[in-house]
Parts: C-alpha cells; sequence; structure tokens
C-alpha cells in the first residue's frame, strides 16, 4: 500500500504544487527581472515576450482558485457546525431552485438588452425587390420562434424552481398523456407547414430565374472569383457577353474570354460593380480555382462560385448607394461583395465595391469603361491567327 | 481496493499482487488491450475529454486573435513558432485552428468520445450483458479512435501546418496542395486520420447494435430499454449507415489528390495562369457525399446527448420520463429523416433550386420530433420532485440549449433565409447550441451521472454546481451575440473583421465573446480538478447513489469483469417507476417484479401484456370487493 498512501497523502501533492508555482513564478520573475537589468533595448524587445502577463492572468487565476477554495471550505464548516448544532444543513435544493430563477430573470434581462442593443446593428432593410420578401418571412420566423422561446425558456426554468426537491413531497406518476401529446405534435407541425408553404414559394420566386415575356432582358454581369480578388465583366453595346473557355487564361487573358467570339469584342472591364437602380441584373458566378461565395449581404443575395459549375443569381436593386447614404445617415456607406466561402488564407479580405446608381449615371459610367480586348491582346491574337491557323484539338477543347 | 481507471503503472501493478482480479489479469490486458466494455468505455471518455481539452484550446487561441487583431501576442510565437510570426497568428493558422477544432469537437469528442464512453458503459450494463457481442472488435475500435486522434494531432507537427479548408474540407480547396499550405501533407494526415476514425466508428456501431438487438437480459424487451438506450442503437444504426458514405468521399478525395484523377475537380486555373489538366469532375458531388454523413453526423452528436439527458432529469425529477413512446418514436422519426435533410447545407452552393425546396420541406418536417422531445422534457419536470444533481443541471442545460439552438434551426431550414445566413455567424452560433453546447452539456451530465458507476466514487457535487453556472451562463454570453453578427451578415471563418468596414461596429463584441469563452474556458478546470481528485479521493460510492431504476446501479461498486457476480437479473417493468402511488419507495427497480408491488400496479403497467392485465384487474377487483366486505 506504500505507492497508494504516497499519492493519497495530499500534503505530499499541495506541497508539490506550491513548489512548482513558486518556482515557475520565480522563473519568470527572473525572466523580467533579467530583461530589464540587460543592456541593449533590442534585447529587451526579444526577451520581453508577454510571460510577465501571462504570469500575471496565472497568478489571477490561481488567486481566484485559492478564494473558492476557501468560500469552499467555509461552507463546508458552515454546514458541519450547523449539522452539529442539530440544524438542518445548507438546503443545496433550495439555492440551485433560486438560482434558476435568478438565471430566468437576469437571462430575460439579456436576451432583451441583446435584442435592443446588438439587435439594431443588423443590416438594414434588404435594398432589393425580393429581399424585402425574405425580411418579411424573417420577420414572420422571428416572431414564432421567439414567442416559442420565451414561453418554453420560462416554463422550464420556472418548472425547476417551482418544483424543486422536497422530502415531503412525490412526484406526480404521469407515464403520458395521449391527447396532449397529440396536441404538441399537430401544433408545431401546422406552424411549420405554414412556414413551408410561405419559404417554399418565396424560393421558388428567387430561384425562378428565366425572364418573364415582355420584361426587358437583364443586364448580365459576370462575376469571376480566383485567389483573391473578384473580377468583373460587362456586356458592351451588343449587351451580350461573349464566351470562356478557361483553357485560354493567360497572363493578358485572365478571364479566359474567347475572343473569336464577336461577341466578346466590347466586353468590358471594371472594377467596381456599378448597378442602376431598378433593372433586372443577372450575375453570372464563375470561380477560378475554388470554391468562392458571392455573398451581397444588403441585397439578400448570395450564391457560391463553384470551379466549373456556372451559376447565376438575378435580382433587382430598389435603393441607390446615395439613398442608403442618407437613410442611415452613414455619409461612407458603400455597399458590398464579400467572399463567403473558405477560400484560402486571405479569404477575410476578398471584397468588391458596389454602387447603385440612377440610369443616367450607370451609363456615364459604363461608357467609361475599358474593354477586355486591349491592343495587347489583338496583337497577340493575330499572331497566334498567323501562326496556326486551326488548332488541332479545338473540339476537345470546346466541351 | 477500488478499481482505478487512471492508467498508472504503480497502481495497477499493486493491484495484481493481490490477484484480486481474475487471474489471467495483467498490466496490458486490465488497462491497455482491455477487452472489458467498462474499461473501453473509460478509455474513450479519458481520450475523448483530452480531445476535447485541447480542441479547446485551439478556440481560445483563434478567439484572441478576433479580439485582438491588431495586437501582437510575443508569447504565442514562443509558442506556435512559424505558425504566429511576430506574435500575431498565421491567417492559414487561423484556418486551421478552426478547422482542427471543428474536426475534434464533432468527431473525436462529440462522436467517439460521446456514443463510445455510453454506448460502452450502458448497453451492458443497463442491458444486463456481461459484455459486448465482440469485446476484441470492441478494442480494436478504441485503438483505431486512438491512432486516428494521434495522427490528427500529429498534423501540427508537419511544415506546412495542418488541413485548414474547414472541417468540411471542400475540394478544390483541399483537393489542390497548392491552393493552400495546409492542403498538403497537412490535409493527406487529415484523411488518413479520419479514414481509421471511420472504421473505428464502424465496429464501435456494429457491436453495439448486435449487442442490444441479440444480448438484452430476460425480460428486457425493446420497450423495457431505458431511453439512453434506445438513443445509443438509433445513433450506431445512423453511424453504420452513414459513415461508409463518408469514406467514398474521402477515398475519392485521396484519388483526386494522389492519383490525378477528376471526380471533383474541373475547370481549374490556379494563380492566375496555372491550367489545370481536370475535367469533368464536380465539387457538389463532394458536398453531397459529405453532407450524407455530415448530417445524419449532427444527429449521432446529439441523440445519445438527448437519451442521456432524458434519463437523467427523470431520476432527478422522481418522475418517469413523460411520453416514453413518443420520446422513442421521435428518436426513430429523427432517425430516419436526418437522412433525407441533408442537401439543407447546399442551398446556396449552385445544387438544383428545385432540390433546394425538397430539402426545405424535409427539413423543417424534422423540426416536429425535435419539438415533441422538448415538450415532453417539460412535462417530465412538471410536478416532479427536481433533485438539483450536478447532472440533472447539465442536462437542463442541455434542453435550455436545444431550445435555444433549435429555434435558429428553423431560419436556417428556410432555403429563401438561408440565402443571406448561409455561412455566417448566424450560423455558427446555431450550431454551437443545438449540437455544440447541448451536446456538451448531455456528456458532462452523463459524466456526472455515472462517474459512481465508472470510478465507485462520487463527485464533488459543489465544485459541479460551480463549473455548471460557469460554462451554462458562459456558453449563451458566447453563442447569443453571435446571431446578431450573423444578421449583420458578417460571414464565418474570417481571420479579422478589419479590412471591412461594415464589420468594424463587432470589433468591441469580439472581445466580450473572447472573454467570455476564456472564462467558460476556465470554468472547465473546475471540472478537470474535480474528476481527476474524486477518482482518487472522492467519496466511496454507494451501489445505487441516485436511487435509480435501471440495471447498471444492481451491479456491485467494485467492477468485475461481466459486471454481475452472480445470475444477471431479470428484467420485470420499465425503467420509470419513480413515485409511483402506492409504492413503498419513489423508485421501484426494473427488477422488481409486478406481483411485489401489487399495491401501486397501474393497468398503464399491461399495456402490452393482455394476460397481465386480466390479472390485474382480477386483483384490483377482489380488493374492491374486500373493501366493500370490511
Amino acid at each position: 500500500m506504500g505507492f497508494k498512501n504516497l499519492i493519497n497523502s495530499k500534503k505530499i501533492l499541495s506541497l508539490l504544487a506550491v513548489f512548482m508555482l513558486l518556482g515557475t513564478s520565480m522563473l519568470f520573475a527572473q525572466g523580467t527581472e533579467s530583461a530589464g537589468a540587460t543592456a541593449s533595448p533590442a534585447a529587451d524587445a526579444v526577451k520581453d515576450n508577454g510571460l510577465a502577463t501571462a504570469g500575471y492572468y496565472i497568478l489571477l487565476f490561481l488567486i481566484v482558485c485559492f478564494v473558492i477554495g476557501i468560500v469552499g471550505k467555509i461552507l463546508r464548516v458552515f454546514d458541519l457546525t450547523q449539522q452539529i448544532q442539530g440544524k438542518e444543513p445548507i438546503n443545496w435544493n433550495n439555492v440551485m431552485g433560486i438560482c434558476c430563477l435568478i438565471f430566468l430573470i437576469a437571462g430575460a434581462y439579456g436576451a432583451y438588452w441583446e435584442f435592443t442593443v446588438h439587435g439594431s446593428m443588423i443590416l438594414p432593410g434588404a435594398a432589393s425587390e425580393h429581399g424585402v420578401k425574405i425580411d418579411e418571412m424573417f420577420w414572420t420566423t422571428t416572431v414564432l420562434t421567439m414567442i416559442v422561446f420565451v414561453i418554453t425558456q420560462i416554463l422550464l426554468f420556472t418548472f425547476l424552481f417551482r418544483y424543486r426537491y422536497n422530502a415531503k413531497r412525490r412526484g406526480h406518476f404521469l407515464p403520458h398523456n395521449n391527447t396532449i401529446e397529440k396536441v404538441w405534435t399537430i401544433a408545431p407541425a401546422i406552424v411549420l407547414t405554414v412556414l413551408v408553404i410561405f419559404g417554399f414559394f418565396t424560393w421558388q420566386k428567387i430561384t425562378d430565374n428565366v425572364d418573364a415575356k415582355g420584361e426587358p432582358a437583364s443586364i448580365n454581369i459576370d462575376i469571376t472569383g480566383h485567389q483573391f480578388a473578384w473580377e468583373l465583366r460587362y456586356p458592351g453595346k451588343d449587351a451580350r457577353l461573349g464566351a470562356t473557355n478557361y483553357k485560354l487564361v493567360s497572363g493578358i487573358n485572365k478571364l479566359g474570354i474567347n475572343f473569336k467570339d464577336k461577341y466578346s469584342y466590347d466586353d468590358l472591364q471594371a472594377d467596381t460593380m456599378y448597378l442602376p437602380v431598378r433593372k433586372s441584373v443577372r450575375l453570372n458566378i464563375h470561380a477560378q480555382d475554388v470554391i468562392h461565395s458571392v455573398y451581397m449581404p444588403h441585397f439578400r443575395v448570395q450564391l457560391n462560385a463553384v470551379p466549373g459549375l456556372p451559376v447565376f443569381f438575378k435580382f433587382k436593386p430598389t435603393i441607390t448607394t446615395a439613398e442608403m447614404r442618407t437613410k442611415l445617415d452613414k455619409p461612407n456607406f458603400e455597399y458590398e461583395i464579400l467572399c463567403n466561402k473558405i477560400c484560402g488564407g486571405s479569404h477575410y479580405n476578398m471584397k468588391k465595391i458596389v454602387r447603385v446608381v440612377t440610369e443616367a449615371e450607370y451609363q456615364a459610367w459604363l461608357s467609361q469603361q475599358k474593354p477586355y480586348l486591349t491592343d495587347g491582346i489583338k496583337k497577340d491574337l493575330k499572331f497566334a491567327a498567323e501562326k496556326k491557323e486551326v488548332q488541332p484539338n479545338r473540339l476537345a477543347l470546346n466541351n | 481496493m477500488s478499481t482505478l481507471s487512471v492508467q498508472d503503472h504503480g497502481v495497477a501493478h499493486h493491484e495484481d499482487d493481490h490477484g484480486q482480479h481474475h487471474h489471467k489479469a495483467t498490466f496490458l490486458n486490465t488497462y491497455i488491450f482491455s477487452q472489458d466494455h467498462k474499461m473501453i468505455a473509460k478509455q474513450f471518455l479519458i481520450t475523448g475529454m483530452t480531445m476535447a481539452f485541447i480542441a479547446m484550446i485551439l478556440s481560445i487561441l483563434f478567439r484572441i486573435q478576433l479580439a485582438y487583431p491588431d495586437k501582437a501576442f510575443p508569447l504565442m510565437e514562443t509558442l506556435l513558432g512559424r505558425f504566429a510570426p511576430g506574435g500575431r497568428l498565421d491567417s492559414n493558422f487561423y484556418l486551421a485552428l478552426v478547422t482542427i477544432h471543428g474536426t475534434i469537437m464533432v468527431f473525436f469528442v462529440l462522436t467517439a468520445g460521446l456514443s463510445g464512453t455510453f454506448a460502452n458503459l450502458l448497453i451492458p450494463l443497463q442491458l444486463g450483458v456481461r459484455d459486448m457481442a465482440s469485446p476484441f472488435m470492441n478494442m480494436l475500435s478504441y485503438w483505431f479512435f486512438f491512432i486516428a486522434s494521434v495522427i490528427m494531432l500529429s498534423s501540427f507537427l508537419v511544415q506546412k501546418g495542418p488541413a485548414s479548408g474547414g472541417w468540411t474540407i471542400y475540394p478544390p480547396l483541399s483537393a489542390l496542395p497548392k491552393a493552400m499550405p495546409g492542403s498538403g501533407m497537412g490535409m493527406t494526415l487529415w484523411l488518413i486520420s479520419m479514414v481509421l476514425f471511420i472504421a473505428s466508428q464502424l465496429m464501435a456501431g456494429i457491436n453495439y447494435v448486435s449487442t442490444i438487438l441479440n444480448m438484452r437480459t430476460k425480460g428486457m424487451d425493446l420497450w423495457k430499454m431505458p431511453l439512453s438506450v434506445w438513443a445509443l442503437f438509433l445513433t450506431a444504426i445512423l453511424g453504420v449507415l452513414s459513415f461508409p458514405v463518408l469514406v467514398a468521399g474521402v477515398v475519392l478525395l485521396v484519388f483526386d489528390r494522389s492519383f490525378g484523377t477528376s471526380f471533383y475537380l474541373s475547370e481549374i486555373v490556379l494563380n492566375g495562369t496555372q491550367i489545370q489538366p481536370y475535367e469533368g469532375g464536380s465539387p457538389i458531388l463532394f458536398q453531397h457525399l459529405f453532407w450524407f454523413l455530415g448530417h445524419p453526423e449532427v444527429y449521432i452528436v446529439i441523440m445519445p446527448a438527448m437519451g442521456i439527458s432524458s434519463e437523467v432529469m427523470s431520476v432527478n425529477s422522481r418522475k418517469p420520463i413523460f411520453g416514453y413512446h413518443a420520446m422513442v418514436y421521435s428518436l426513430i422519426g429523427i432517425t430516419v429523416l436526418s437522412f433525407i435533410v441533408w442537401g439543407h447545407h447546399m442551398f446556396v452552393t449552385g445544387m438544383n433550386p428545385f432540390l433546394g425546396g425538397v430539402f426545405m420541406i424535409t427539413t423543417l418536417i424534422i423540426a416536429v420530433p425535435s419539438a415533441v422531445k422538448t415538450f415532453n422534457w417539460l412535462a417530465t419536470l412538471w410536478r416532479g420532485n427536481i433533485r438539483f444533481t450536478s447532472a440533472m443541471l447539465f442536462a437542463i442545460g442541455m434542453v435550455s440549449f436545444f431550445i435555444s439552438g433549435g429555434l435558429t434551426g428553423i431560419f436556417l431550414g428556410n432555403a429563401a433565409l438561408d440565402i443571406n445566413l448561409h455561412d455566417t455567424y448566424f450560423v455558427v452560433a446555431h450550431f454551437h447550441l443545438v449540437m455544440g453546447s447541448a451536446a456538451i452539456f448531455g456528456m458532462l451530465a452523463g459524466v456526472y451521472h455515472w462517474f459512481p458507476k465508472m470510478f465507485g466514487r462520487m463527485m464533488n457535487e459543489r465544485l459541479g454546481y460551480l463549473h455548471f453556472w460557469l460554462t451554462f451562463i458562459g456558453a449563451y454570453l458566447v453563442f447569443f451575440p453571435m446571431h446578431f453578427m450573423g444578421l449583420d451578415g458578417v460571414p464565418r471563418r474570417y481571420y479579422a473583421f478589419t479590412e471591412f468596414e461594415s464589420m468594424k461596429q463587432w470589433l468591441s463584441v469580439n472581445t466580450f465573446i473572447t472573454w467570455a469563452a476564456i472564462m467558460s474556458g476556465v470554468a472547465q478546470l473546475a471540472f478537470l480538478y474535480n474528476f481527476i481528485t474524486s477518482i482518487f479521493w472522492g467519496k466511496k460510492a454507494p451501489q445505487n447513489p441516485w436511487e435509480a431504476n435501471t440495471l447498471e446501479w444492481t451491479t456491485p461498486v467494485e467492477h468485475l469483469h461481466g459486471n454481475w457476480p452472480g445470475e444477471i437479473p431479470t428484467v420485470y417493468r420499465w425503467p420509470y417507476d419513480y413515485s409511483k402511488p402506492g409504492a413503498e419507495h419513489d423508485f421501484i427497480p426494473q427488477t422488481v417484479p409486478l406481483s411485489q408491488t401489487m399495491s401501486s400496479n397501474l393497468p398503464h403497467d399491461f399495456e402490452d401484456n393482455p394476460v397481465g392485465l386480466e390479472e390485474h384487474t382480477k386483483w384490483a377487483n377482489t380488493q374492491k370487493s374486500n373493501e366493500e366486505v370490511k
């Protein structure tokens, strides 16, 4: 039993702990002292690696542990003296019951505070046509779920307080009640059916992407994600974008535009995404290397950019940047595109500014943008065309 | 001499000298390569807890980065070296931390640590079985898990760091070593580790299912099983059916990475000019395969926690669980539905929008059984006689988190709302509450509740209270504000919020969240201290410390191989006869025959037993006529 006794001896262990703590804190102290004492400031900078701060927090933690230990002992002693005097010891069931009640009240206040303070920091109302519908559904769902949240949490914690242990009482033997169980199976089912129907049709409407008859065609804009930026391509006067092929990508043709396609001649490049207000826009979303995600929170637009899978999202912005600035009273406000699918080290910094402007401003801006077909590419293409007229593996490349 | 689980050579050796265990016991086969389910449960628990602490430290590291994006911590450079040049986390390493935190928590802690511990402990003990169907396979399952854990952690030692494409490892990011540093050797180790892990889970799962179906003691029909076993049973089925699909996905990814196939790759240009030869693959295919496991996985995580909480809440409110059958059917409903909802993770990935609509319907249907469970827990507490043990508090915490996190699932399951919420902090808040915190709380409830069974000693209740309140409040402080960040369109997995003007308003909130996280992290030390000291110096546990009905409390406190010294007890009743009117005590163990408790029998006890019901009515009638005679 010798070894067992050894580990069992609390005194030896605590002694060991004290020694180790003293030792480490002395080491820390020495470290900082020597850093302070020894000469050059460069050495100072190297030595001061935050150990002192860490030591401070460790000390703080130990003090807290110590205090908790003392409080524990005091409670124990109090408990024992009560027992010796023949009085009731601390009734932890009551204490915990009251804690539950306090938590309920404090939690209710905390949740209220959250909803009013952080709740006011959320996105402003949608700046797009379909976004308004999403917002409506969001608020409906919020109201419904909040009712359930409040009721169930109140029931949970008041039951805990109300039915805390009492030696004189017995629980109520209630194994089941089919009626009430049916009620609370069917009630959520009905609520969820309503939400499903509401959501299903909204979703269908948002993703229903064919331009309706009689409706003016949407403006096609290509957005291509790569590590770690977005590239934009606007159609020129022909209102159509030229074909692309990833095998044509090169240093000067970064989107792989197929300049044999006549629609590509007037395709424009842009640094900022300008959108005319109240015009349907069709974002054609591509990715070159890994999955990215076009996320425009203010417009309630998000769709992943997947390499090899061209997709598009059609939406209609309704509030111009200028209007939004006055509305929010933020003169520097800008709409943004973020990347919302992990794509590598600089994922957190992959943005594009979006400006929603009036039709006139949009046209003026568009006329200033430069085409992708630069002189350099023209020269290059002519040269290539002379050198090898027909590429032999054209067929394979086109698929 | 108590049986100590800690793998301490000195103690073990000492025990062997006395030869109190069966004669061939050596240190190696008692503590390391043990085939005893109780020891394997403890091995799973301690490995799982170790992994949980590691994952927690990782999370605190990246929380510090989020709270102080502009500040340098020279100590970090001392500790992490090349991963934190100049005392700031490298942005790639930040993503690695996030990835490994997620992987460890979801798979190594909440799947293996939770199911592994409690399935191994409870299935034989609560069903009256001497050991698992295949003890050897059970041991292999642990050792595969252990090796998987070691490989996963070893990825911190490779030059370019661990896998860092998120725990969902979507290709092409994870498939192309050039796409980010973590997609090199770190990713390879991740994949090897996961294949071993899945092998471990399959061996474990097959074992659990076969044990439950074939080896129950006399009288223990399926409808007399405790809810904890029901939950573990359905969890095991889920795992057995869905994990192989992840293996398929992972193996194809290995092929893409190493053998030049293009299952997931198509039309890729790296660094603006390097055209890759891949054609015809689909990154979406991987997402389908991943989430076909990935979604059942979240129920693999939460269902054992639900089962444990049901059990703990029933015992400690001294009341039968309300609607036992409804609880089982809702578990079955969740199990079945969880296979057809995976698409809700992919609403905005470019999947066909029609499919999105279908998955939205199935997803919102799964909220119904979840709601039933919640209401039944509340009804269980109603008019109970609630004993606040630490286990009970954690079970209650589990319910509270499940409600808070579950309700936000209704937003995310709605495809239209998901457009703007997908991959934002709203999602982070949602799943950390509903499957993270809730499952961890279920696990902790289980540890506190069955600690006496595992180690023969009691844990310190008051430290448990402290641990509970600090963790409970801390978790809410951490995750509640995140909902609002998500509603402001702040994306997850962002290294810093400094690059976007609109996100800067959340910097102070981030600092607050980090300190709340550190507080809850420190609170876990109270648990660790309690756990370790109680193993050695805790109060000796009585045989049935919680006055519970289930079979595990009929075994002796001292562990022995085979669980029961004599014959295995026979089961006569369901496990929830608490506070039965007319009974002597407020609990009647499952081993007590109905014939011994005539005064407390109810027609409810004979629902599937017409002969018994006849006997009961006959007895009740004679009682009545006797009284009339009197």
